[in-house]
């Protein structure tokens, strides 16, 4: 079992992305949700970062804050995984526990 | 009111996440009423404010996205925004919703009042404004 680790920030704004990537454990899930859903757009200064941590941990995002921020599907970095709200109790399920990074 | 001053309004915050986008908005909107020359500023977080397309269907939050379409409606003569707060967001003005301008006494018309403007304009801008509310 290992850990889901939630960042609702910009990571433009704030390093709680770059944090959660940093101190997270191998095997973990990290689900954007809020304004964290921008670290989850291609083409952007966050990007490579994004796909460095996607090499030994899962990434999500939240459906409901990418469409608020008009972030559609062919935007998103490639193996981000989108989920609806079911999705996030569902990881919320299947982990240990829940780390918030704000 | 004769004494006409120049207001710009900063916007540097993602719309949603936080209350400071909807805030600015509803102040330049009260401000309108006030007959001062107005522009807003965008940049870092807050070009996402204007970037078309959003969907609040699933997020119970109200999309305020239109709002900005009538800006120039309200006599908001300019909508600046960074460039390089764009490329790094992986952003071009393409992306953004375009707001018209008229002026009903002389009829004179704008068909996009959004700009994307470089640092120096940035600095020139700002400094030529005799008042920058932040957001």
């Amino acid at each position: 079992m290992a850990d889901l680790h939630t960042v609702n920030k910009s990571p433009f704004d704030k390093n709680s992305l770059e944090a959660a990537i940093k101190f997270s454990q191998a095997g973990s899930s990290i689900l954007l949700i809020e304004d964290g859903v921008y670290g989850a757009m291609k083409g952007t200064s966050a990007e490579a970062m994004v796909k460095g941590a996607m090499g030994d941990k899962k990434m999500y995002a939240l459906k409901s804050d990418l469409m608020a921020r008009a972030i559609k599907d062919d935007r998103i970095i490639e193996g981000v995984t989108v989920v609806d709200y079911a999705g996030f109790v569902d990881l919320v399920e299947a982990n240990d526990k829940v780390q918030a990074w704000l | 009111m004769s004494d006409i001053k120049k207001f710009m309004y900063l916007n540097r915050r993602a719309p949603y996440g936080t209350i400071y986008a909807w805030e600015s908005l509803e102040v330049v909107l009260i401000g309108a009423a006030f007959d001062q020359q107005v522009s807003l500023m965008f940049m870092d977080d807050g070009v996402f404010q204007l970037v078309k397309g959003s969907d609040t269907s699933q997020s119970d939050m109200k999309n305020f996205l239109p709002t900005y379409r009538t800006l120039g409606d309200y006599g908001v003569r300019h909508l600046y925004v960074d460039k390089a707060s764009l490329e790094a967001r992986g952003l071009t003005t393409d992306d953004l919703i375009e707001v018209a301008w008229e002026d009903f006494e002389t009829e004179e018309e704008v068909d996009n009042i959004v700009e994307a403007v470089d640092a120096d304009q940035v600095v020139q801008l700002m400094a030529e404004s005799e008042v920058v509310f932040s957001f």
